[in-house]
C-alpha cells in the first residue's frame, strides 16, 4: 500500500501529529495561569495539609541518637523502663538541645502528648547537672520522679519515628497508650468526634432546608418569561453583593433579643417572651441557610432552564396528571441540578467558620473553628492538618458513593 | 356536516388583550379525518392546535370534542395523542418506557402495558430498538416513537405540531407517506400542523389555510391549488404569478381585466364590478409558449430575461403584462425550442387558468 504524503514528502500522519500538537500546546498556553494558579495555592497547600498530619515533629532531628535508641526499646515487650544507654543518650541530647535553643520546639511537641511534660522537659535541662550521681537514671529520676515513669519514655518514643498516626487518631478521639495500643481518648477530652458529627449534621441540615426553599424558587424561575426571571434572578444573586462577615453581622442584629424578629412577633401578640434566636443552633441554620441558598438555586435553575417545556405538555397530553407528570419526568430531569446543588452547599457549609462562630453558641461550633483554635491557640499543627485530612476524606467519600449511586453525569452545574 | 367530530364555534384568542392571535374562528372537523392546518408562522395554526390539546385556553368562543364542550377537560383527560416539534421523547426513559407511559399512567396492568407497547412499537417497525434511550437514536426513529407512543392509547384523535420539522427533504418525505398510511389503516381523526404547503398537499383529505388568525380557505388539495379563493392562497400554495390590473367587463364567470399589455380574459371571483382592482393569478406551469398559428383564448408578448435550467424542465423567466419576473415552467422536450435571453416571443393562457382575484389592498 503506498503511504500517504503531505505534499512536502513527509507522511501525512507525522503532519497531522505535528498540527495537532501546535494546536494543544496553544490550548496549554490559555489554561496555564489558572494550572499555576491552582498548583501553588489549592494543590500545593493541600498536600501540605496531609503531609502535616501524618509528619511527627521535631525529635528525629534534635535527638538523633535517643530516637534511635528509643525505637529498639519499644520493640521489648514486656515494656519496662529503658536501660542506662537511653538515659545517658537522653540526657547528653537534652543539654546540647538547651544549648542550641532547639528544645522549645521539642518541648511544645510532647506537650501534644501531655499537657505537664513542656515543663518537664524545660525544668530537667535547667537543672542537669554535668555529670550523673551515679546512674544517669538515678540522676534523672532524682531531678523528677516522673523520669522513673514509663510514661514520659513512651511520649518521647511515639514522637521520635518521621511519620506518626497520632494525629489522625486524636483527630477521632482515639490515642496510642504506653504499650503503643490503640484506645479511645477519655470521655472528658472527647471532643473532635463529636465537633466533626455536629458539622455533618448542621450541613445536613441547612443543605435540606436550602433544598426546600430552592426546588420551588427555581421551578418558578425557570417557568417564567426570560425578563423577569432575570429581574428575580439578581434578588437571589443579592446576597453575593455584600460580604459574608456584613451579612452574618446583620442576622446578629436581626435575631437578637431585642432584634426586629422578637419584636415584630411580640408586636403581633405571638409570643410573650423573646424567642432565644441567637448564640444557639437555630440562628447558625438560619444565617447559614440564607448565605447558601444561591448555592442551591443556581444549578437546580440551569440544569430546569434545559429541560423544555414540551415534555411536561406531551406528559399531561399522554395522560398523565400534573402531579405524575412532575413526578415521573420533570423531577427525574431535574435531578442533575439537585444534586449538584446538594454536594455544593452540603461541602461549603461543613467548611464553615464566620457565622457559626459569631452566631452559635458554645455548642454550636463546627470542626473549622476547633481548626482555627489548634492552629493559632496551641499551634498543634499536626492535629490542625489531621481533622482537615479527616473533613477531606469524607468529602471525597460522599462524592464517590454519590457518583456510584448516579454516575458522573448526574452531576450538572449548569 | 352534522356529524362533526372536532368544532371550533367563534374561537379567539389573545395574549396581550390587545391583538388576536386567533379571531372569530370556525371550524368543523369530521371523524377520521386527515385535516392540515397551514400557514406562515404566526398565523395562528398552532395555537388552535394547543386550544384543542388543553394547553391554551380560548379567550372566547367553544370547541367541542365528540359533541361535548372540552374547555373544562384538563389535558390529560381529553384523550388526545400529540405528536410534537422535536418529539419530546422522555430522554431518561428507553424507548419502550416512552411508548409505555400512557398505559403506565392509565394504570393498566403491566403485562398488557408491554405488549401494547411493544404491538405500537412494532407498528412503526422499532421493536428492535425498544431497550435503546431516545438519544441513540436518529431523528426519523425519534419521530417514530413520538408516534407510537401517540397512538399506544388509542386515542380520539391526534395532533401533530410540524412533526417532520426537523428531519432532512428525504426522510421527510418518507415519513409523510408511511404517517398517511398509518392514517388510513387506522381510521383515527388527525389535525396536523405544517407551514410546509407540500406536505399539506400530498397528506390531507382537506387544508386549512391559516393566516393572521384566520381561515383564509378551508378545502381539498386539489381545490386549494386549482382554485384560490383569495390572492393569500393563491401565492403561498404552490408558485404562482401575480398580474395586477383592473377589471373592465363581466360576462358570467368570466371576465375581462385591462393589464399593461392589453385585456385577459378570466375566470372571476370576489369583486365583480367594473373597475375594480384585481390580481390575476397564473400558475407558471399553465403558460404555454405560443407556436406559431397555435390559438389561446389569450396571447400576450413577453421577452425572455432569463433561462434557468432545472433539469426536467426549463423555467423562464419573462418580462410581460408590467411584471419582470414572470416565471413559465416548460418542459425540458426535445421539442422545446433553445431559448435565450433577450428573445421574443408570444406565450398563451386558457382562461380557467387566468383567476381573477380581489387586489389585496395596499
Amino acid at each position: 500500500m503506498e503511504t500517504m504524503t503531505a505534499g512536502d514528502g513527509r507522511s501525512l500522519r507525522t503532519a497531522l501529529r505535528r498540527a495537532e500538537r501546535a494546536r494543544s500546546l496553544r490550548g496549554l498556553g490559555l489554561a496555564l495561569p489558572l494550572v499555576l494558579f491552582t498548583l501553588v495555592f489549592f494543590v500545593l497547600p493541600i498536600a501540605g495539609m496531609l503531609v502535616k498530619s501524618v509528619q511527627n515533629g521535631p525529635m528525629p532531628a534534635i535527638m538523633p541518637q535517643t530516637s534511635a535508641l528509643l525505637q529498639q526499646w519499644r520493640g521489648t515487650d514486656p515494656r519496662g523502663l529503658p536501660d542506662e544507654a537511653v538515659f545517658a543518650a537522653f540526657a547528653g541530647e537534652l543539654r546540647t538541645a538547651s544549648q542550641d535553643r532547639t528544645l522549645p520546639e521539642l518541648a511544645t511537641r510532647l506537650n501534644f502528648e501531655n499537657a505537664g511534660y513542656r515543663s518537664l522537659l524545660m525544668a530537667t535541662a535547667r537543672r542537669l547537672p554535668e555529670a550523673p550521681a551515679g546512674s544517669w537514671r538515678d540522676t534523672l529520676v532524682g531531678l523528677n520522679p516522673q523520669w522513673g515513669e514509663v510514661g514520659i519514655w513512651a511520649a518521647l518514643g511515639r514522637a521520635s519515628t518521621r511519620l506518626t498516626d497520632g494525629y489522625l487518631l486524636a483527630a477521632l478521639d482515639h490515642r496510642r497508650d504506653d504499650n503503643d495500643r490503640v484506645q479511645s481518648t477519655d470521655a472528658s477530652r472527647s471532643i473532635y468526634v463529636a465537633s466533626l458529627l455536629r458539622t455533618l449534621e448542621i450541613s445536613a441540615i441547612v443543605t435540606l432546608i436550602c433544598l426546600v426553599l430552592a426546588y420551588p424558587l427555581a421551578y418558578r424561575l425557570a417557568t417564567l418569561p426570560e425578563s423577569t426571571a432575570n429581574l428575580l434572578m439578581i434578588l437571589v444573586l443579592l446576597p453575593f453583593w455584600t460580604s459574608l462577615l456584613v451579612r452574618t453581622a446583620s442576622w446578629l442584629v436581626i435575631l437578637q433579643r431585642e432584634g426586629p424578629i422578637n419584636e415584630m412577633l411580640q408586636w403581633l401578640g405571638l409570643i410573650d417572651q423573646p424567642l432565644e434566636l441567637v448564640f444557639n443552633r437555630p440562628g447558625v441554620i438560619i444565617a447559614m441557610t440564607h448565605v447558601l441558598l444561591p448555592f442551591m438555586v443556581l444549578p437546580i435553575y440551569s440544569v430546569m432552564k434545559g429541560i423544555p417545556p414540551n415534555y411536561m405538555r406531551a406528559a399531561t397530553s399522554l395522560g398523565a396528571p400534573f402531579f405524575t407528570a412532575f413526578r415521573r419526568v420533570y423531577f427525574p430531569l431535574s435531578l442533575p441540578g439537585v444534586t449538584a446543588g446538594c454536594l455544593l452547599v452540603f461541602i461549603l457549609a461543613i467548611g464553615y467558620y464566620i457565622t457559626p462562630l459569631l452566631i452559635g453558641g458554645a455548642n454550636d461550633q463546627m470542626v473549622s473553628a476547633l481548626i482555627a483554635f489548634l492552629t493559632l491557640q496551641t499551634l498543634n499543627w499536626g492535629l490542625a492538618a489531621a481533622l482537615g485530612t479527616v473533613l477531606l476524606v469524607i468529602t471525597i467519600a460522599l462524592y464517590f458513593v454519590y457518583t456510584r449511586v448516579v454516575g458522573t453525569d448526574g452531576v450538572k452545574l449548569g | 356536516m352534522n356529524d362533526a367530530f372536532v368544532t371550533f364555534e367563534k374561537v379567539r384568542k389573545t395574549y396581550d388583550g390587545r391583538t388576536l392571535v386567533v379571531s372569530d374562528l370556525d371550524l368543523e372537523i369530521a371523524k377520521g379525518e386527515f385535516l392540515t392546518m397551514l400557514g406562515p408562522s404566526g398565523s395562528g395554526k398552532t395555537t388552535c392546535l394547543m386550544m384543542l390539546a388543553g394547553f391554551e385556553h380560548p379567550t372566547a368562543g367553544r370547541i367541542t370534542l365528540a359533541g361535548r364542550p372540552i374547555d373544562g377537560v384538563p389535558p390529560h383527560k381529553r384523550d388526545i395523542g400529540v405528536v410534537f416539534q422535536n418529539y419530546a421523547l422522555f430522554p431518561h426513559m428507553t424507548v419502550l418506557e416512552n411508548v409505555a407511559f400512557p398505559l403506565d399512567v392509565r394504570k393498566l396492568s403491566a403485562a398488557e402495558t408491554e405488549q401494547r407497547a411493544r404491538a405500537a412499537l412494532g407498528m412503526v417497525h422499532l421493536q428492535h430498538l425498544a431497550d435503546r434511550k431516545p438519544g441513540q437514536l436518529s431523528g426519523g426513529q425519534q419521530q417514530r416513537v413520538a408516534l407510537a407512543r401517540a397512538l399506544v392509547f388509542e386515542p380520539v384523535l391526534i395532533l401533530m405540531d410540524e412533526p417532520l420539522g426537523a428531519l432532512d427533504k428525504q426522510l421527510r418525505e418518507a415519513m409523510q407517506y408511511e404517517i398517511k398510511h398509518l392514517h388510513e389503516r387506522l381510521g383515527v381523526t388527525i389535525v396536523y400542523v405544517t407551514h410546509d404547503q407540500g406536505e399539506a398537499l400530498t397528506m390531507s383529505n382537506r387544508v386549512a389555510v391559516f393566516n393572521e388568525g384566520r381561515i383564509q380557505q378551508l378545502s381539498t388539495p386539489k381545490e386549494l391549488y386549482e382554485h384560490p379563493q383569495n390572492a393569500f392562497v393563491a401565492s403561498f400554495i404552490g408558485e404562482n404569478n401575480a398580474v395586477h390590473g383592473t377589471l373592465k367587463s363581466v360576462a358570467g364567470n368570466a371576465g375581462e381585466v385591462e393589464t399593461p399589455a392589453g385585456l385577459l380574459r378570466c375566470d372571476l371571483l370576489g369583486d365583480r364590478s367594473p373597475g375594480a382592482r384585481k390580481l390575476v393569478s397564473i400558475r407558471p406551469e399553465r403558460v404555454h409558449i405560443a407556436a406559431a398559428g397555435a390559438t389561446y383564448p389569450n396571447v400576450m408578448p413577453a421577452r425572455v430575461e432569463e433561462v434557468i435550467y432545472h433539469g426536467d424542465h426549463l423555467r423562464l423567466r419573462l418580462a410581460t403584462m408590467g411584471s419582470s419576473d414572470f416565471i413559465a415552467k416548460v418542459p425540458n422536450a426535445e421539442s422545446s425550442r433553445e431559448f435565450v435571453a433577450g428573445q421574443e416571443l408570444r406565450i398563451g393562457f386558457n382562461i380557467s387558468d387566468c383567476l381573477a382575484l380581489d387586489a389585496p389592498a395596499r
